[in-house]
Protein backbone atom coordinates (compact mmCIF):
# COMPACT_ATOMS: atom_id res chain seq x y z
CA UNK A 1 0.00 0.00 0.00
CA UNK A 2 1.47 3.24 -1.01
CA UNK A 3 2.10 5.81 1.54
CA UNK A 4 -0.78 8.09 1.18
CA UNK A 5 -2.99 5.58 0.59
CA UNK A 6 -2.49 4.48 4.27
CA UNK A 7 -2.48 7.86 5.21
CA UNK A 8 -6.02 8.23 3.93
CA UNK A 9 -7.79 4.65 4.91
CA UNK A 10 -5.58 4.74 8.48
CA UNK A 11 -7.83 7.35 10.01
CA UNK A 12 -11.12 5.66 9.24
CA UNK A 13 -11.00 2.60 11.68
CA UNK A 14 -7.37 1.77 12.09
CA UNK A 15 -7.05 5.25 14.15
CA UNK A 16 -10.11 6.83 14.07
CA UNK A 17 -10.02 9.75 15.74
CA UNK A 18 -13.53 9.89 18.27
CA UNK A 19 -13.05 6.07 19.06
CA UNK A 20 -9.16 5.52 19.95
CA UNK A 21 -8.12 9.58 19.93
CA UNK A 22 -11.26 10.18 21.58
CA UNK A 23 -11.54 13.71 20.53
CA UNK A 24 -14.53 15.71 18.77
CA UNK A 25 -16.69 13.52 20.68
CA UNK A 26 -18.76 16.97 21.82
CA UNK A 27 -20.39 17.33 18.63
CA UNK A 28 -21.16 13.15 17.60
CA UNK A 29 -23.52 13.71 20.33
CA UNK A 30 -25.36 16.93 19.67
CA UNK A 31 -25.54 16.98 15.91
CA UNK A 32 -26.08 13.23 15.41
CA UNK A 33 -30.70 13.12 16.32
CA UNK A 34 -30.74 13.00 11.84
CA UNK A 35 -29.00 11.53 9.39
CA UNK A 36 -29.43 14.62 7.36
CA UNK A 37 -27.99 17.14 9.70
CA UNK A 38 -25.18 14.85 10.69
CA UNK A 39 -23.84 14.47 6.46
CA UNK A 40 -23.99 18.14 5.83
CA UNK A 41 -22.03 18.02 9.40
CA UNK A 42 -19.70 15.52 8.06
CA UNK A 43 -19.06 17.24 4.72
CA UNK A 44 -18.20 20.50 6.89
CA UNK A 45 -15.44 19.20 9.37
CA UNK A 46 -13.86 17.53 6.64
CA UNK A 47 -13.50 19.81 4.59
CA UNK A 48 -12.19 22.29 7.38
CA UNK A 49 -10.06 19.83 8.49
CA UNK A 50 -8.46 18.90 5.22
CA UNK A 51 -7.64 22.35 3.86
CA UNK A 52 -6.78 23.89 7.31
CA UNK A 53 -4.62 20.60 7.20
CA UNK A 54 -3.14 21.67 3.95
CA UNK A 55 -3.03 25.87 4.65
CA UNK A 56 -0.63 25.17 8.12
CA UNK A 57 1.62 22.75 5.59
CA UNK A 58 2.21 25.51 3.02
CA UNK A 59 3.35 27.82 4.90
CA UNK A 60 4.43 25.90 8.32
CA UNK A 61 8.24 26.64 7.06
CA UNK A 62 7.62 30.15 7.49
CA UNK A 63 5.39 30.11 10.71
CA UNK A 64 7.42 31.94 13.66
CA UNK A 65 6.92 29.74 16.92
CA UNK A 66 5.80 32.15 18.78
CA UNK A 67 2.58 32.62 16.68
CA UNK A 68 2.20 29.39 15.70
CA UNK A 69 -1.04 28.24 17.63
CA UNK A 70 -2.59 31.73 16.91
CA UNK A 71 -1.85 31.27 12.98
CA UNK A 72 -3.26 27.57 13.47
CA UNK A 73 -6.61 29.05 15.05
CA UNK A 74 -6.40 32.56 12.25
CA UNK A 75 -6.71 29.40 9.63
CA UNK A 76 -9.17 27.43 11.42
CA UNK A 77 -11.61 30.06 12.11
CA UNK A 78 -11.51 31.47 8.79
CA UNK A 79 -12.48 28.15 6.89
CA UNK A 80 -15.22 27.32 9.66
CA UNK A 81 -16.38 30.99 9.17
CA UNK A 82 -16.42 30.39 5.39
CA UNK A 83 -18.43 27.06 5.66
CA UNK A 84 -21.03 29.03 7.89
CA UNK A 85 -21.65 31.38 5.53
CA UNK A 86 -21.56 28.67 2.43
CA UNK A 87 -24.11 26.62 4.47
CA UNK A 88 -26.32 29.76 4.97
CA UNK A 89 -26.48 30.44 1.44
CA UNK A 90 -26.83 27.02 -0.15
CA UNK A 91 -28.37 25.20 3.21
CA UNK A 92 -30.41 27.46 5.52
CA UNK A 93 -32.49 24.89 7.28
CA UNK A 94 -29.77 22.37 8.53
CA UNK A 95 -27.30 25.34 9.03
CA UNK A 96 -30.46 26.68 11.56
CA UNK A 97 -30.42 23.47 13.24
CA UNK A 98 -26.80 23.07 12.82
CA UNK A 99 -26.98 26.48 14.66
CA UNK A 100 -23.93 26.58 16.93
CA UNK A 101 -21.91 23.74 16.51
CA UNK A 102 -21.01 24.86 12.74
CA UNK A 103 -19.13 27.96 14.95
CA UNK A 104 -17.68 25.01 17.21
CA UNK A 105 -15.97 23.30 14.92
CA UNK A 106 -13.08 25.87 15.42
CA UNK A 107 -12.82 23.76 19.03
CA UNK A 108 -13.24 20.78 17.48
CA UNK A 109 -10.13 18.96 18.68
CA UNK A 110 -9.71 16.83 15.88
CA UNK A 111 -9.11 19.86 13.52
CA UNK A 112 -6.49 21.41 16.57
CA UNK A 113 -5.39 17.84 16.88
CA UNK A 114 -3.99 17.17 13.26
CA UNK A 115 -2.37 20.27 12.53
CA UNK A 116 -0.16 19.93 15.72
CA UNK A 117 0.25 16.65 14.88
CA UNK A 118 0.69 16.15 11.58
CA UNK A 119 0.36 19.33 9.14
CA UNK A 120 3.25 20.85 10.87
CA UNK A 121 5.60 18.25 10.36
CA UNK A 122 4.50 16.91 6.64
CA UNK A 123 3.81 18.21 3.24
CA UNK A 124 1.19 19.62 2.21
CA UNK A 125 -0.40 16.97 -0.32
CA UNK A 126 0.01 13.99 2.89
CA UNK A 127 -1.11 16.43 5.04
CA UNK A 128 -4.02 17.61 2.92
CA UNK A 129 -5.12 13.70 2.73
CA UNK A 130 -4.45 12.68 6.40
CA UNK A 131 -7.23 15.66 7.15
CA UNK A 132 -9.53 14.33 4.90
CA UNK A 133 -8.51 10.89 5.76
CA UNK A 134 -9.61 11.87 9.76
CA UNK A 135 -12.11 13.42 8.52
CA UNK A 136 -13.70 10.65 7.01
CA UNK A 137 -13.10 8.67 10.51
CA UNK A 138 -15.03 11.24 11.83
CA UNK A 139 -17.63 10.80 9.65
CA UNK A 140 -17.98 6.82 9.96
CA UNK A 141 -18.74 7.20 13.47
CA UNK A 142 -20.82 10.60 13.29
CA UNK A 143 -22.70 8.23 10.27
CA UNK A 144 -23.24 5.08 12.93
CA UNK A 145 -24.67 6.95 15.57
CA UNK A 146 -26.68 9.20 13.15
CA UNK A 147 -28.28 6.39 11.45
CA UNK A 148 -29.12 4.08 14.02
CA UNK A 149 -30.59 7.45 16.11
CA UNK A 150 -32.82 8.53 13.66
CA UNK A 151 -34.15 4.96 12.93
CA UNK A 152 -34.91 3.94 16.01
CA UNK A 153 -35.56 7.32 18.01
CA UNK A 154 -37.72 8.60 14.50
CA UNK A 155 -38.60 5.88 12.73
CA UNK A 156 -37.23 7.01 9.58
CA UNK A 157 -33.78 7.91 7.47
CA UNK A 158 -33.54 10.95 5.93
CA UNK A 159 -36.58 11.90 6.59
CA UNK A 160 -38.15 9.13 4.58
CA UNK A 161 -40.09 6.90 6.64
CA UNK A 162 -38.73 2.93 7.16
CA UNK A 163 -40.76 2.09 10.83
CA UNK A 164 -43.91 3.18 10.19
CA UNK A 165 -44.51 5.15 14.23
CA UNK A 166 -47.14 4.13 16.62
CA UNK A 167 -47.88 8.37 16.58
CA UNK A 168 -48.63 8.00 12.45
CA UNK A 169 -50.99 4.98 13.12
CA UNK A 170 -48.22 2.60 12.28
CA UNK A 171 -46.44 -0.44 14.64
CA UNK A 172 -43.29 1.00 15.92
CA UNK A 173 -42.99 2.83 19.16
CA UNK A 174 -39.87 5.01 18.78
CA UNK A 175 -37.55 4.95 21.68
CA UNK A 176 -37.26 8.72 23.13
CA UNK A 177 -33.82 7.80 24.59
CA UNK A 178 -32.12 7.64 20.95
CA UNK A 179 -33.39 11.48 20.62
CA UNK A 180 -31.65 12.49 23.52
CA UNK A 181 -27.79 12.71 23.60
CA UNK A 182 -26.92 9.90 25.89
CA UNK A 183 -27.87 7.62 23.39
CA UNK A 184 -24.91 8.81 21.39
CA UNK A 185 -22.54 7.40 24.28
CA UNK A 186 -23.75 4.01 24.09
CA UNK A 187 -23.82 3.55 20.30
CA UNK A 188 -19.81 5.14 20.73
CA UNK A 189 -19.07 2.91 23.50
CA UNK A 190 -20.33 0.10 21.46
CA UNK A 191 -18.50 0.99 18.67
CA UNK A 192 -15.04 1.04 20.30
CA UNK A 193 -16.13 -2.34 21.65
CA UNK A 194 -16.59 -3.75 17.67
CA UNK A 195 -13.61 -1.53 16.75
CA UNK A 196 -11.51 -2.90 19.71
CA UNK A 197 -12.57 -6.64 19.37
CA UNK A 198 -11.25 -5.89 15.68
CA UNK A 199 -8.03 -4.58 16.25
CA UNK A 200 -6.99 -5.74 19.44
CA UNK A 201 -3.80 -3.54 19.48
CA UNK A 202 -6.06 -0.73 20.01
CA UNK A 203 -7.41 -2.02 23.88
CA UNK A 204 -5.49 -0.29 26.15
CA UNK A 205 -3.15 -1.91 29.13
CA UNK A 206 -4.60 -1.74 32.71
CA UNK A 207 -3.12 1.46 34.49
CA UNK A 208 -3.39 -0.70 37.51
CA UNK A 209 -4.20 -3.91 38.60
CA UNK A 210 -7.29 -4.37 40.35
CA UNK A 211 -7.20 -5.53 44.15
CA UNK A 212 -8.83 -8.52 45.14
CA UNK A 213 -11.31 -6.85 48.32
CA UNK A 214 -9.61 -8.81 50.72
CA UNK A 215 -6.50 -10.77 51.04
CA UNK A 216 -7.71 -13.48 53.35
CA UNK A 217 -7.66 -16.62 51.87
CA UNK A 218 -11.15 -18.30 51.08
CA UNK A 219 -13.09 -15.27 52.17
CA UNK A 220 -14.29 -14.79 48.67
CA UNK B 1 17.54 30.12 8.51
CA UNK B 2 15.62 29.01 11.96
CA UNK B 3 16.48 32.22 13.78
CA UNK B 4 15.45 34.52 10.45
CA UNK B 5 11.86 32.84 10.60
CA UNK B 6 11.56 33.46 14.11
CA UNK B 7 12.76 37.17 14.08
CA UNK B 8 10.58 39.99 15.36
CA UNK B 9 10.27 41.35 11.46
CA UNK B 10 9.20 37.78 10.53
CA UNK B 11 6.38 37.16 12.93
CA UNK B 12 5.19 40.73 12.13
CA UNK B 13 4.97 40.01 8.63
CA UNK B 14 3.74 36.54 8.46
CA UNK B 15 1.04 37.50 11.17
CA UNK B 16 -0.04 41.25 8.86
CA UNK B 17 -0.14 38.54 5.63
CA UNK B 18 -2.27 36.00 7.16
CA UNK B 19 -4.45 38.59 8.66
CA UNK B 20 -5.19 40.51 5.33
CA UNK B 21 -5.08 37.59 3.43
CA UNK B 22 -8.05 35.67 5.94
CA UNK B 23 -9.83 38.86 6.08
CA UNK B 24 -9.89 39.21 2.06
CA UNK B 25 -11.18 36.01 1.87
CA UNK B 26 -14.02 35.85 4.51
CA UNK B 27 -15.14 39.66 3.57
CA UNK B 28 -15.83 38.14 -0.10
CA UNK B 29 -17.39 35.53 0.85
CA UNK B 30 -19.70 37.75 2.86
CA UNK B 31 -20.45 39.86 -0.07
CA UNK B 32 -21.11 37.27 -2.77
CA UNK B 33 -23.48 35.26 -0.66
CA UNK B 34 -24.88 38.24 1.33
CA UNK B 35 -27.95 38.11 -1.47
CA UNK B 36 -28.87 34.18 -1.44
CA UNK B 37 -28.60 34.53 2.61
CA UNK B 38 -30.69 37.63 2.79
CA UNK B 39 -34.06 35.76 0.54
CA UNK B 40 -33.40 32.72 2.38
CA UNK B 41 -33.99 35.16 5.56
CA UNK B 42 -36.93 36.22 4.46
CA UNK B 43 -38.48 33.05 2.88
CA UNK B 44 -37.82 31.61 6.17
CA UNK B 45 -39.65 34.81 7.84
CA UNK B 46 -42.44 34.26 5.56
CA UNK B 47 -43.00 30.56 5.82
CA UNK B 48 -43.02 31.13 9.75
CA UNK B 49 -45.69 34.02 9.34
CA UNK B 50 -47.50 30.67 7.03
CA UNK B 51 -46.73 27.99 10.04
CA UNK B 52 -48.00 30.68 12.63
CA UNK B 53 -50.97 31.00 10.59
CA UNK B 54 -51.59 26.93 9.84
CA UNK B 55 -51.25 27.44 6.10
CA UNK B 56 -47.92 25.36 5.98
CA UNK B 57 -47.72 21.69 6.38
CA UNK B 58 -44.20 20.29 5.86
CA UNK B 59 -45.87 17.34 4.80
CA UNK B 60 -47.21 18.84 1.84
CA UNK B 61 -45.79 22.08 1.11
CA UNK B 62 -42.28 22.95 0.34
CA UNK B 63 -40.51 25.93 0.27
CA UNK B 64 -41.33 26.45 -3.13
CA UNK B 65 -44.64 26.71 -2.14
CA UNK B 66 -44.15 29.72 0.13
CA UNK B 67 -44.17 32.43 -2.36
CA UNK B 68 -47.70 31.58 -3.45
CA UNK B 69 -48.87 30.97 -0.45
CA UNK B 70 -47.87 34.17 0.74
CA UNK B 71 -50.40 36.10 -1.56
CA UNK B 72 -53.16 35.50 0.48
CA UNK B 73 -51.95 37.39 2.66
CA UNK B 74 -52.49 41.13 2.57
CA UNK B 75 -49.72 43.32 4.55
CA UNK B 76 -50.95 46.27 6.36
CA UNK B 77 -49.40 48.52 9.02
CA UNK B 78 -50.28 49.34 12.24
CA UNK B 79 -50.43 52.15 14.21
CA UNK B 80 -49.45 50.83 17.89
CA UNK B 81 -50.11 53.80 20.03
CA UNK B 82 -53.29 54.64 18.30
CA UNK B 83 -54.58 51.10 17.84
CA UNK B 84 -55.23 51.67 13.83
CA UNK B 85 -53.98 51.05 10.55
CA UNK B 86 -52.43 53.65 9.35
CA UNK B 87 -54.58 54.79 5.54
CA UNK B 88 -52.02 55.38 2.47
CA UNK B 89 -51.36 59.04 3.12
CA UNK B 90 -49.95 58.28 6.70
CA UNK B 91 -47.69 55.64 5.10
CA UNK B 92 -46.52 58.24 2.35
CA UNK B 93 -45.90 61.07 4.69
CA UNK B 94 -43.99 58.85 6.74
CA UNK B 95 -42.18 56.88 4.19
CA UNK B 96 -43.12 53.55 5.08
CA UNK B 97 -44.37 50.76 3.23
CA UNK B 98 -45.45 47.34 4.74
CA UNK B 99 -43.66 45.30 2.12
CA UNK B 100 -40.26 46.87 3.12
CA UNK B 101 -40.58 48.21 6.43
CA UNK B 102 -38.27 46.54 8.83
CA UNK B 103 -39.48 47.02 12.98
CA UNK B 104 -36.22 45.91 13.87
CA UNK B 105 -34.40 48.39 12.69
CA UNK B 106 -37.06 50.57 13.21
CA UNK B 107 -36.94 50.13 17.34
CA UNK B 108 -33.49 51.77 17.31
CA UNK B 109 -34.54 54.89 15.12
CA UNK B 110 -35.84 57.75 17.89
CA UNK B 111 -38.36 59.22 15.21
CA UNK B 112 -40.45 56.19 14.68
CA UNK B 113 -39.85 54.10 18.18
CA UNK B 114 -40.27 55.15 22.12
CA UNK B 115 -38.44 53.65 24.72
CA UNK B 116 -39.89 51.65 27.21
CA UNK B 117 -40.24 52.84 31.22
CA UNK B 118 -39.35 49.37 33.58
CA UNK B 119 -42.95 48.41 34.55
CA UNK B 120 -43.88 48.85 31.04
CA UNK B 121 -41.25 46.70 29.60
CA UNK B 122 -42.65 43.16 30.62
CA UNK B 123 -40.62 41.67 27.44
CA UNK B 124 -37.35 43.30 28.10
CA UNK B 125 -37.04 44.69 24.80
CA UNK B 126 -36.22 48.32 26.22
CA UNK B 127 -37.22 49.97 22.98
CA UNK B 128 -40.72 49.73 20.72
CA UNK B 129 -41.43 50.78 17.26
CA UNK B 130 -44.19 52.98 16.84
CA UNK B 131 -45.43 50.96 14.15
CA UNK B 132 -46.10 46.71 13.08
CA UNK B 133 -46.51 45.05 9.79
CA UNK B 134 -49.44 42.64 10.41
CA UNK B 135 -50.63 40.33 7.75
CA UNK B 136 -54.30 39.66 7.08
CA UNK B 137 -56.54 37.13 5.44
CA UNK B 138 -59.80 38.80 5.11
CA UNK B 139 -62.66 37.52 2.59
CA UNK B 140 -64.56 39.62 0.67
CA UNK B 141 -66.87 40.82 2.86
CA UNK B 142 -64.13 42.11 4.96
CA UNK B 143 -64.54 39.57 7.47
CA UNK B 144 -61.17 38.29 8.99
CA UNK B 145 -59.82 34.60 8.68
CA UNK B 146 -56.34 35.10 10.17
CA UNK B 147 -54.46 38.01 11.75
CA UNK B 148 -50.81 37.32 12.04
CA UNK B 149 -48.70 39.75 14.57
CA UNK B 150 -45.34 39.95 15.17
CA UNK B 151 -43.90 39.55 18.86
CA UNK B 152 -40.19 39.51 20.38
CA UNK B 153 -38.73 39.26 23.32
CA UNK B 154 -36.17 38.58 25.69
CA UNK B 155 -35.24 34.59 26.56
CA UNK B 156 -32.33 33.36 27.90
CA UNK B 157 -29.33 34.91 25.53
CA UNK B 158 -31.42 36.99 23.04
CA UNK B 159 -34.64 38.40 21.89
CA UNK B 160 -36.82 36.10 20.19
CA UNK B 161 -38.73 36.91 16.94
CA UNK B 162 -41.84 35.12 16.09
CA UNK B 163 -44.98 35.51 14.51
CA UNK B 164 -48.41 34.98 16.66
CA UNK B 165 -51.30 34.14 14.52
CA UNK B 166 -54.89 35.06 16.06
CA UNK B 167 -58.45 34.52 14.60
CA UNK B 168 -61.01 36.66 13.44
CA UNK B 169 -62.15 37.14 16.96
CA UNK B 170 -58.91 38.45 18.11
CA UNK B 171 -58.21 36.42 21.09
CA UNK B 172 -58.23 32.33 20.03
CA UNK B 173 -54.44 31.96 18.71
CA UNK B 174 -54.16 30.11 15.27
CA UNK B 175 -50.52 29.37 16.02
CA UNK B 176 -47.24 30.69 16.70
CA UNK B 177 -43.74 30.64 14.41
CA UNK B 178 -40.86 31.86 15.94
CA UNK B 179 -37.97 32.88 12.79
CA UNK B 180 -34.99 34.10 15.10
CA UNK B 181 -33.50 33.19 17.94
CA UNK B 182 -30.19 32.43 19.97
CA UNK B 183 -31.53 30.14 22.73
CA UNK B 184 -30.00 26.83 23.59
CA UNK B 185 -30.33 24.34 21.10
CA UNK B 186 -32.73 21.41 22.05
CA UNK B 187 -33.49 23.26 25.70
CA UNK B 188 -34.92 26.26 24.80
CA UNK B 189 -34.48 25.89 21.10
CA UNK B 190 -37.71 23.71 21.35
CA UNK B 191 -39.98 26.71 20.65
CA UNK B 192 -39.51 25.43 16.90
CA UNK B 193 -40.55 22.50 17.56
CA UNK B 194 -43.77 22.03 15.79
CA UNK B 195 -44.31 19.50 18.75
CA UNK B 196 -43.97 22.11 20.83
CA UNK B 197 -45.73 24.87 19.10
CA UNK B 198 -48.79 22.19 18.47
CA UNK B 199 -49.98 22.79 21.87
CA UNK B 200 -50.77 26.77 20.80
CA UNK B 201 -53.90 26.52 18.54
CA UNK B 202 -57.64 27.43 20.07
CA UNK B 203 -55.79 28.53 23.14
CA UNK B 204 -57.21 31.90 24.66
CA UNK B 205 -55.24 35.02 24.95
CA UNK B 206 -58.20 36.83 27.28
CA UNK B 207 -60.25 36.43 29.80
CA UNK B 208 -63.74 37.87 30.57
CA UNK B 209 -62.28 40.82 32.00
CA UNK B 210 -60.11 41.82 28.75
CA UNK B 211 -57.01 40.60 30.64
CA UNK B 212 -53.67 39.09 28.96
CA UNK B 213 -54.46 35.60 30.78
CA UNK B 214 -52.32 33.36 28.29
CA UNK B 215 -49.63 31.83 30.98
CA UNK B 216 -47.39 28.87 30.02
CA UNK B 217 -46.73 26.81 33.10
CA UNK B 218 -45.14 23.75 34.41
CA UNK B 219 -46.87 20.59 34.08
CA UNK B 220 -49.34 22.85 32.34
CA UNK B 221 -51.84 23.24 29.30
CA UNK B 222 -54.42 21.88 31.53
CA UNK B 223 -56.95 25.00 30.61
CA UNK B 224 -57.51 27.38 27.23
CA UNK B 225 -54.41 29.97 28.71
CA UNK B 226 -52.20 27.71 29.23
CA UNK B 227 -49.59 25.54 27.19
CA UNK B 228 -46.98 23.42 28.68
CA UNK B 229 -43.43 25.55 29.17
CA UNK B 230 -40.44 23.82 27.68
CA UNK B 231 -38.29 21.01 30.35
CA UNK B 232 -35.22 22.48 31.06
CA UNK B 233 -35.65 25.86 29.45
CA UNK B 234 -37.50 27.97 32.36
CA UNK B 235 -35.96 31.55 31.32
CA UNK B 236 -37.03 30.82 27.90
CA UNK B 237 -40.68 29.74 28.59
CA UNK B 238 -40.73 32.88 30.89
CA UNK B 239 -39.42 34.79 28.12
CA UNK B 240 -42.34 33.21 25.96
CA UNK B 241 -45.02 33.98 28.40
CA UNK B 242 -43.82 37.69 28.89
CA UNK B 243 -43.62 38.51 25.05
CA UNK B 244 -47.14 37.13 24.66
CA UNK B 245 -47.83 39.45 27.52
CA UNK B 246 -46.35 42.71 26.32
CA UNK B 247 -47.43 42.43 22.64
CA UNK B 248 -51.29 41.80 23.29
CA UNK B 249 -51.21 44.35 26.16
CA UNK B 250 -52.17 47.63 26.02
CA UNK B 251 -48.29 48.92 24.66
CA UNK B 252 -48.58 46.14 22.34
CA UNK B 253 -51.64 45.12 20.02
CA UNK B 254 -54.43 45.03 22.16
CA UNK B 255 -55.88 48.10 21.39
CA UNK B 256 -55.41 47.55 17.56
CA UNK B 257 -57.19 44.23 17.98
CA UNK B 258 -60.20 45.86 19.98
CA UNK B 259 -60.81 48.60 17.30
CA UNK B 260 -59.53 46.88 13.93
CA UNK B 261 -60.65 43.14 14.43
CA UNK B 262 -62.82 42.22 17.32
CA UNK B 263 -65.41 45.03 16.56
Amino acid sequence: MSMNKTILIRPIFADNPIALQILGVCSALAVTTSLSVTLVMCVALTSVVAFSNLFISMIRNQMPSSIRIIIQMTIIASLVILVDQLLKAFAYEISKQLSVFVGLIITNCIVMGRAEAFAMKNPPIPSFIDGVGNGLGYSVVLIVVGTLRELFGSGSLLGITILPTVANGGWYQPNGLMLLAPSAFFIIGFFIWVLRNKYSEQVEKDEFAMAPHTTEQGAH
Amino acid sequence: MSSNVNSVKNTLKVALGLCVVCSIVISSAAVILKPMQTANEILDRNKNILIAAGLFDPTVHTNADVASLFEEFTPRMVDLDEGRYLTDEEMQTLGLDPQTYDQQSAKNNPAISEALSGAEDVASIRRRADYATVYVIQNDQGEYQSVVIPVSGYGLWGIMYGYLALESDGNTILGIGFYDHQETPGLGGEISNPRWQAQWPDKQIYNENNEVAFRVVKGGGQNEYQVDALAGATLTSRGVENMIEFWLGERGFASFLRNEVQS
